[in-house]
């Protein structure tokens, strides 16, 4: 187990420089310096600039040192906002955004599974058919289309929850993780369905029911366990989904985190702002992804005898 | 999964597997309205510019935005511009990205997928560890970085779209080729001294291809809500072109006078993505039998 993690480690390395190099070398192939778009600037105005920010120096040097910043956590400063750095935006946005994003997998995780088990008790009934139409409509349901479509009826029409803003007014928070949470439970809802009808047909199932185990002991206690695998497989990719979709949420719903920031350094064209900020979700994502297989691995017993006996 | 027999089966009994495909997809009536969704909406995309009511930039400044009426069924937007003939447009881009990118995704993956599990040995574990690695980069963020630094082309998003959606497909058509690589039936076409070339192109791609159907169906939707998704951020289409995102985006800033304007064309992408998604169950029930629904 110990050797999997390692192994796995040492694989997101690699794809870890992919993403920065990658990255550097998109944003230094930008059309129009940073400062193109200033008025006219005195030269030795530009040339402070290009000194502070380093452009002075040829590619490779600047990618090299911008290297040697990361590895220090230090993703690198802002064009736009002279004094103002990513890692500062990270420390400010981040807290927020994985607020949200906790939230809004609570949702996700809770309605799914409920609905996944359910529909997977009874197939072919309409207790099956209910949750999982339901479950279509979450997922063509995209965040842009659901976000605006609960804030009019439950913000304007209704006026139950605060439309806009974060931690501000009670229940502000409802709506945005709903919003985010809603499309992920559809797929959620799907999978643990899958997983549990596959689950249910096994022997070891039939065993539970011949020991005359009650079926909710046996859906709960046996069934659940190996059905809900294909849900943790789509976890990592569930979180850098997550992610993307922070940025519609929180330009919806105006909540200053991370996924704003990254939206609005994209429309200033503020370069270096795009390039940490990017760096530092491929770092996340890539770790995420790393967990999800980890705990994929750890939950299903067949993996880890795989794993042993390979080695 | 194909079905392992197919390669015994002569050219009647061949054509008999997609027979079967079909009757079993008209027995699935949400998989038959989808598809008759889709070839209605193609219908009035490939014919707007001769149906459509009013003209794309027809404003009619006196009347503002006016909710649905006897002339303007949709209602108009704050021009006076008539909402139907604005989602009738929009639906030209939607669906052309929809479909593009996609067959930039279905060409590059299939041929990879293909080489990949065609060639074998080295080859193919250079080709498919090369897809793991680029399955692990956050290509959602990357494509709103292409869309920031080369500006809002629409080619770029074909290609930015297409280049993402490949790697699935790669990874089915590569399962596939490796299982039917050493059948009988290439074996044969080998020893007759067909080239690989032609062994690749007439007898392993159309072997691949239900599946490939399948998961092409269920590519497009996610293409479109890609699409729909740069749009609303305002990274992806720009006016005066028009799609169902931008106009989406353009809804909500003004929903909460005229909800209409939001309302009509999210409803017309979700029946779209409704539709898509259910023709591509049906037919993944229907020429796939063994695949479990999940």
């Amino acid at each position: 187990m110990l050797r999997f993690i390692l192994s796995r480690l040492l694989q997101a390395i690699p794809v870890l420089l992919v993403v920065i190099t990658v990255t550097f070398l998109l944003v230094r192939c930008a059309p129009g310096g940073p400062f193109s778009a200033e008025k006219a600037v005195p030269p030795e105005v530009v040339r402070a600039l290009e000194a502070q920010y380093r452009l002075d120096q040829p590619i490779w040097q600047q990618y090299l040192s911008y290297l040697g910043d990361l590895a220090q956590g230090e993703f690198g400063p802002s064009f736009r906002y002279p004094g103002r750095s990513v890692n500062e935006l990270i420390a400010g946005g981040l807290p927020i955004t994985a607020e949200l994003a906790f939230y809004a997998m609570l949702v996700a995780i809770l309605i799914g599974v409920c609905a996944g088990v359910i529909a997977a008790l009874r197939p072919n009934t309409p207790q099956d058919y209910l949750p999982m139409s339901a479950a279509m409509l979450g997922i063509c349901m995209p965040s842009f289309l659901m976000g605006p479509l609960l804030v009019l009826v439950f913000g304007i029409w209704l006026e139950w929850l605060p439309v806009s803003g974060w931690g501000e007014l009670a229940g502000d928070k409802v709506l945005p993780a709903i919003t985010l949470g809603t499309g992920y439970a559809a797929y959620i809802a799907r999978l643990s369905r899958g997983g549990m009808l596959e689950v249910m047909s096994q022997d070891y199932i039939r065993t539970a029911r011949a020991k005359g185990l009650p079926e909710r002991v046996v859906v709960l206690k046996h069934a659940l366990r190996g059905g809900l695998i294909p849900v943790v497989a789509f976890l990592g990719p569930a979180f850098a989904g997550l992610l993307s979709g922070s940025f519609v949420v929180e330009t919806i719903f105006q909540i200053p985190g991370l996924g704003r920031f990254y939206v609005q350094a994209a429309f200033n064209r503020d370069y270096t702002m795009i390039l940490g900020t990017t760096v530092f979700f491929a770092t996340l994502i890539v770790l995420f992804n790393l967990l999800a297989d980890i705990i994929a691995v750890w939950i299903n017993p067949k993996m880890r005898h795989q794993l042993s006996r390979s080695r | 999964m194909e079905n392992p027999h197919s390669a015994t089966l002569t050219q009647e009994q061949g054509s008999s597997l997609w027979r079967d495909g079909w009757i079993r997809l008209c027995k699935n009536h949400m998989a038959l309205f989808g598809l008759g969704v889709m070839v209605f909406f193609c219908v009035i995309a490939l014919l707007t510019p001769w149906i459509a009511p009013y003209g794309y930039e027809q404003q009619d400044l006196q009347l503002g935005a006016s909710p649905p009426s006897a002339a303007h069924w949709l209602g108009t937007d704050i021009f006076g511009r008539d909402m139907l003939t604005r989602i009738m447009y929009g639906s030209r881009v939607s669906l052309l990205v929809g479909f593009v990118a996609t067959g930039v995704a279905l060409v590059i993956g299939v041929l990879w997928g293909t080489v990949a599990g065609y060639a074998g040995g080295r080859v193919d574990a250079v080709m498919m560890r090369l897809v793991d690695i680029l399955y692990a980069l956050p290509f959602m963020i990357f494509i709103v970085l292409l869309m920031v630094v080369f500006g809002r082309n629409i080619l770029l998003l074909f290609l930015a779209i297409g280049a993402v959606e490949w790697l699935t497909m790669a990874r089915i058509v590569r399962g596939q080729v490796q299982n039917l690589r050493h059948q009988e039936f290439i074996e044969a076409a080998f020893s007759m001294g067909l080239s690989r070339w032609i062994i690749i192109r007439r007898h392993l791609i159309p072997n691949t291809l239900g599946p490939v159907i399948v998961y092409t169906t269920l590519t497009i939707p996610n293409v479109m809500l890609l699409e729909a998704f740069l749009s609303f951020l305002g990274l992806g289409i720009q006016p005066p072109q028009s799609s169902w995102g931008l106009l989406i985006s353009h809804g909500v800033e003004s929903m909460e006078e005229y909800p209409w304007l939001l309302i009509f064309p999210g409803l017309a992408l979700s029946i779209t993505l409704f539709a898509l998604n259910f023709l591509g169950d049906g037919l993944r029930d229907a020429l796939d039998p063994r695949a479990s629904k999940d």
